[in-house]
């Protein structure tokens, strides 16, 4: 059965519903499902739980999502690059709550995976720490974190077939893996849908049970802060 | 004369060893990659999922697949790998990385860092520090040595919330460096920038630190 859909729109038909939770993948700018995004504003959706490490830039990303008010909390690591997301939060209209970077990664794999709650170092003695369970392993300290699911996780890919096995490009793998797994629905764009076989079993990042419907999707792939040397002679 | 953020960071680059796992936090740490020494080979870990860092691309070579934690294009080398998230913190975590050297607002005397929020200001996030000073083998603060009123950011005990706690093992700042081995639980001080003086620098600390 192939779960190639037409296009972003038509790939969210059905699956979207006010109060909702998604995770969104990418880390900054980097892998994000810019045309997923969109079409998830498109649906005027409303009080979405939005699970992403970052929050977008103003008016691109996430971003698109705030402005256009959709998104009623945001579960995430760092939002510092985005305006209206700080002003919306310092207005009291939007919730937030800070995950350390690796223990939201750990939360989005454990929920994937089947794993309801699991123990870590991260955040002991810190204000993350605050009415969570601890408990001593070896004589130390651990909190105790749980998984996360989402209703609809929208991840990008590099290449990927009608299977749905994926394959990421560089840095853009990020959390789209992991986001991928814990989904009730997952759906991904790709930058080439190419013909199921022609994708080496060796080489796949994401088998295709992980994901529901895919589309293919030109990205622009917006750089955050483009850095770049000199070149010497 | 106090050392400046570059001399800091090639200070900060001598702690480095043949075969370690680095990670580099955002700012003045990001500036030891400039003066890893020559013959030392060290593999640089970029939070968002790589190993193997590579220099910042030329013009008209950035990929915007291909970025540090600090969103920053950069380049792969040829013993990079790309690789998760979640299998990125469990190399941090799971203490798989010899070194991290990070910023710092505060350090307390006990090895408590704090760098990631100041009340009342906006927050932005901790992204992945706490992770790091919590799973990484040995830390390394990298901050000035006062804040812009000449008040000292090393102090007896953290006052902003913490990040980390008991974690951080030496201390480089523009006035000198201090190390805290394992077992220990005081800062010892090391040595101090040129022309620094002992009393210059016990005015400027608040830590009680071992001054011998």
């Amino acid at each position: 059965m192939s779960k190639v859909y037409k296009n972003a729109s038509d790939a969210l038909a059905g699956l979207t519903f006010d109060g909702m939770t998604v995770m969104s993948g990418g880390f900054g700018l980097c892998g994000i499902a810019e045309n997923l995004i969109a079409a998830l504003r498109d649906t005027k959706v409303k009080d979405i739980t939005c699970i992403s490490n970052n929050a977008g830039v103003d008016g691109f990303g996430l971003g698109q999502l705030l402005e256009t008010r959709q998104i009623k909390k945001m579960i995430s690591s760092y939002v510092g690059e985005n305006k209206e997301f700080e002003r919306q939060f310092l207005g009291g209209e939007l919730e937030l709550e800070f995950n350390p970077q690796g223990t939201l990664a750990e939360r989005i794999r454990a929920g994937g995976a089947g794993i309801p709650g699991f123990y870590v170092k991260t955040g002991v003695g810190t204000a993350i720490a605050e009415g969570k369970p601890t408990r001593d392993f070896d004589g130390e300290d651990y909190i105790m974190e749980t998984g996360l699911k989402a209703d609809l996780s929208i991840i990008k890919a590099w290449k990927g077939d009608a299977q749905g096995n994926l394959i990421f490009n560089s840095t853009a793998r990020n959390f789209n893996a992991p986001m991928a797994t814990a989904g009730k629905v997952t759906v991904v764009e790709v930058d080439e849908i190419v013909p199921v076989g022609s994708l080496d079993p060796n080489h796949i990042h994401t088998p295709g049970i992980f994901v529901q419907r895919i589309i293919e999707a030109k990205c622009e792939k917006r750089i955050e802060n483009r850095t770049v040397r000199e070149k010497t002679t | 004369m106090s050392w400046t953020r570059d001399q800091m960071a090639a200070r900060a680059a001598q702690e480095l060893q043949d075969g370690y796992y680095v990670n580099l936090g955002i700012g003045i740490p990001t500036l030891v990659a400039n003066h890893i020494p020559d013959g030392v080979d060290v593999t640089l870990q970029s939070e968002n999922g790589m190993l193997g860092m590579g220099p910042f691309p030329f013009e008209g070579e950035e990929n915007p697949d291909l970025i540090n934690a600090g969103k920053q294009t950069i380049t792969t080398l040829p013993k990079s790998s790309f690789f998760d998230s979640a299998t990125s913190f469990a190399m941090i975590r799971g203490g798989h990385i010899d070194l991290s050297i990070l910023g710092a607002m505060e350090v307390a005397e006990n090895g408590d860092i704090a760098n990631w929020m100041i009340p009342g200001k906006m927050v932005k996030g901790m992204g992945g520090a706490m992770d790091l000073v919590a799973g990484v083998k040995r830390c390394i603060a990298l901050f000035d040595h006062t804040n812009k009123r000449g008040e000292s950011k090393f102090l007896k005990a953290c006052t902003l919330p913490l990040t980390g706690q008991n974690c951080i093992s030496m201390v480089i700042t523009d006035l000198g460096v201090f190390t805290r081995d394992e077992g220990q639980k005081r800062f010892r001080m090391l040595e101090l920038a040129p022309d620094v003086t002992l009393d210059e620098v016990k005015s400027k600390t608040e830590a009680d630190v071992v001054w011998d």
